[in-house]
């Protein structure tokens, strides 16, 4: 499953990656009502499971990332499972081996930890704590994300 | 146990969050005493089951028919047959006059999967026509295919010139 949007297909070549963060605590397998999203032994957070997936889209409201994608033809949800099929046989997921600047990186954490710039994995979305498994490299001296997506998309009142 | 399933059993997390975990390791991870109260529950359940059909069949009341007319005599010819509903509406029966002065009548319901039988003349007994169960037009018996029980036999009384059916036997 390719995890990728154009932005403005008209304008730009630019995209959006739809890369899974895996949870430790993933929402999207919490609000599944069909148990569905399953976590496997090595922290990869998986698609749902077709046999149980019945396509409510629960997932796709609830994760603050915003990674799940909602097939409503097949009724199923598929998301990024870190191109499980590879990185299982010890190849890189399909994006970061393609990824000319290396902005998406799949590397050994002592690989990066001369970089300037320091892995963080803690999100705070209002008042969820997200720790996952992708790190984002921050500036020095930041040790959590927050972010208030609700700052961003409400609209002031016309005056 | 594996040893990221010590996360779901904490105190904040619901006791169903404990079966349905999101962990597959934990989800599949059937612990010892998880099968021990398992068989003992089934085989518990299995018990009383079995108690109440007992206790059921102590205080089984014997069905009572209703006699009711099912034809004339020398209604049909010999070698035809009457479809009728005994004991109860809906539940089809048919007669055969398989000489002059003789009459049988049997449920036509098959006993294997409930197709109706029909009356096989030249052959001279009743016959399913889904999986080919012969029964005998005599006694009801099972001659050949899928059946295990006869059908059962509708048991008729002549009153003057009235056939009547009286009961069911074996009993439904």
């Amino acid at each position: 499953m390719i995890n990728f949007d154009f932005i403005d297909r008209s304008e730009t070549i630019a995209t959006a990656a739809y890369v899974c963060w895996h949870c430790e605590d993933p929402t999207c397998a919490q609000v599944c009502p069909a148990d569905a999203i399953k976590k496997g032994e090595d922290g990869v957070v998986m698609s749902a499971l077709k046999p149980r997936c019945i396509g409510c889209s629960n997932c796709v409201l609830a994760c603050p990332f915003g990674i799940p994608k909602i097939f409503p033809e097949q009724e199923l949800m598929m998301k990024c499972d870190m191109c499980y099929d590879r990185t299982s046989i010890g190849k890189r997921p399909m994006c970061a081996t393609v990824c000319p600047s290396q902005a998406l990186a799949y590397v050994r954490k002592e690989d990066i930890a001369s970089r300037r710039e320091k892995p963080s994995n803690v999100f705070h979305f209002g008042n969820q704590t997200i720790t996952t498994q992708v790190y984002i490299m921050t500036p020095p001296g930041t040790d959590s994300v927050t972010l208030d997506i609700t700052e961003h998309i409400w609209e002031k009142p016309h005056a | 146990m594996p040893e990221n399933c010590n996360k779901a059993s904490s105190d904040t997390e619901p006791l169903w969050r404990d079966e349905f975990s999101i962990s597959r390791a934990h989800e599949r991870y059937v612990s010892r005493r998880q099968l021990a109260k398992f068989l003992t529950l089934g085989s518990l359940g299995m018990f009383a089951g079995n108690a109440w059909i007992l206790v059921r069949s102590w205080f089984r009341k014997p069905q009572s028919y209703q006699a009711a007319v099912v034809a004339k005599a020398g209604e049909i010819p010999v070698g035809g047959v009457k479809l009728f509903q005994y004991p109860r509406q809906g539940e089809q029966c048919i007669m055969v006059r398989t000489s002059e002065e003789s009459y049988v009548a049997y449920s036509q319901k098959c006993t294997h999967l409930s197709c109706a039988v029909f009356y096989a003349r030249e052959k001279n007994r009743l016959e399913c026509p889904c999986h080919q169960g012969y029964f005998s037009i005599t006694d009801g018996s099972v001659l050949q295919g899928p059946p295990t029980r006869p059908l059962p036999r509708v048991v008729l009384e002549r009153r003057g010139d009235e056939l009547i059916a009286i009961k069911m036997e074996p009993e439904a």
